[in-house]
């Protein structure tokens, strides 16, 4: 238990600390690098409490996909060197006491919430309930995500499709001028567009119109 | 030093759920950043769902995480793909240069 209280501690500290640096630093990459660290330690605390495949999922998606996706487009828009004036410029200087308020605000009530609830009593007598021990995470969760869950599932799927959809039509630009091949002018190319059978007369030659 | 239980997970969720919201307020960089504390928001309510479902021995918490993930790396899809739009139009992603609905 004591392993576990220093486990978590650490993570969750490394978690709010770099949490707190994605905002406030000034190099939008260590931004980025930030947050992969916070999803690392946050994904440590999953596998740590239990929730293995999560974790592992995790770090996969968000680490191996989207964090890459930020650091990919922070490259490509070359914002990286920006000077940002965090606290300095003076437009910004009205929004920050109103951030802190209300962020503030939310957190106090949602620490009221945490203190205060109670479990409902029959909480526990629930079908989607952990049986036994033996079975893995992994194999418990996709027991209930095939079958239970399934039309979400595939909802999700959906979801994923159109936002790849979407993405790649937002992003897609012709440009004009670039030479390409065009199957179907090949295909359908006929003899006649190409060859033409003449008499030659002799002594005369042939004119070619070009 | 205490027991660790569901309610410290639950407070840490609540502090980077804090810190993500201040994070959108604050920043005055790009845009980028505000996407990032979308993403720090939405792994803080992913912490308390996979706490709850933990400490409760209940699966449906950890299946709704998943759908979770799903939505927030379509959402920063989508949202990295408007930026580039925006920017390749405009040529700035500067939050303070973004007023063209005069907000």
């Amino acid at each position: 238990m004591i392993a576990h209280s220093i486990f978590f501690y650490t993570f969750s500290i490394i978690a709010i600390v770099s949490a707190i640096m994605v905002t406030a630093s000034k190099n939008t990459v260590h931004s980025v690098f930030f947050l992969i660290l916070d999803f690392i330690s946050i994904s440590c605390l999953f596998i740590m409490i239990g929730a293995e495949f999560l974790g592992m999922i995790m770090l996969i998606v968000y680490v191996g996909a989207v964090a890459v996706l930020f650091l990919f487009v922070v490259m490509m828009l070359n914002v990286a060197q920006q000077k940002n004036q965090w606290f300095s410029s003076e437009d910004s200087s009205k929004h920050i006491p109103v951030g802190l308020i209300i962020g503030t605000v939310i957190f106090v009530e949602l620490i009221i919430v945490i203190g205060g609830w109670k479990f409902k009593p029959d909480l526990f007598d629930i079908n989607n309930s952990i049986e036994s021990i033996k079975i893995s995470n992994t194999h418990s969760l996709g027991q209930v995500l095939y079958t239970d869950y399934i039309h979400v599932f595939q909802i999700s799927g959906m979801i994923l499709l159109v936002a790849m959809i979407g993405a790649i039509v937002l992003t897609f630009r012709k440009r004009e001028g670039v030479k390409t091949q065009s199957y179907i002018k090949q295909i359908s190319r006929e003899r006649s567009d190409g060859v033409s059978v003449l008499k030659v007369e002799s002594n005369k030659g042939v004119k070619i119109d070009d | 030093m205490t027991e660790i239980g569901l309610g410290h997970y639950l407070t840490l969720g609540a502090i980077i759920f804090s810190i993500g919201i201040i994070g959108i307020f604050l920043n005055r960089k790009n845009i980028i950043v505000i996407l990032m504390s979308i993403e720090l928001i939405l792994l803080a309510v992913n912490i308390n769902l996979v706490s709850f479902s933990i400490f409760l021995g209940d699966l449906t918490g950890q299946v709704f995480t998943l759908f979770i993930l799903t939505v927030a790396a379509a959402e920063a899809a989508i949202g990295l793909a408007i930026i580039v739009v925006y920017y390749r139009n405009s040529g700035t992603i500067r939050v303070e240069e973004i007023d063209e609905l005069k907000g």
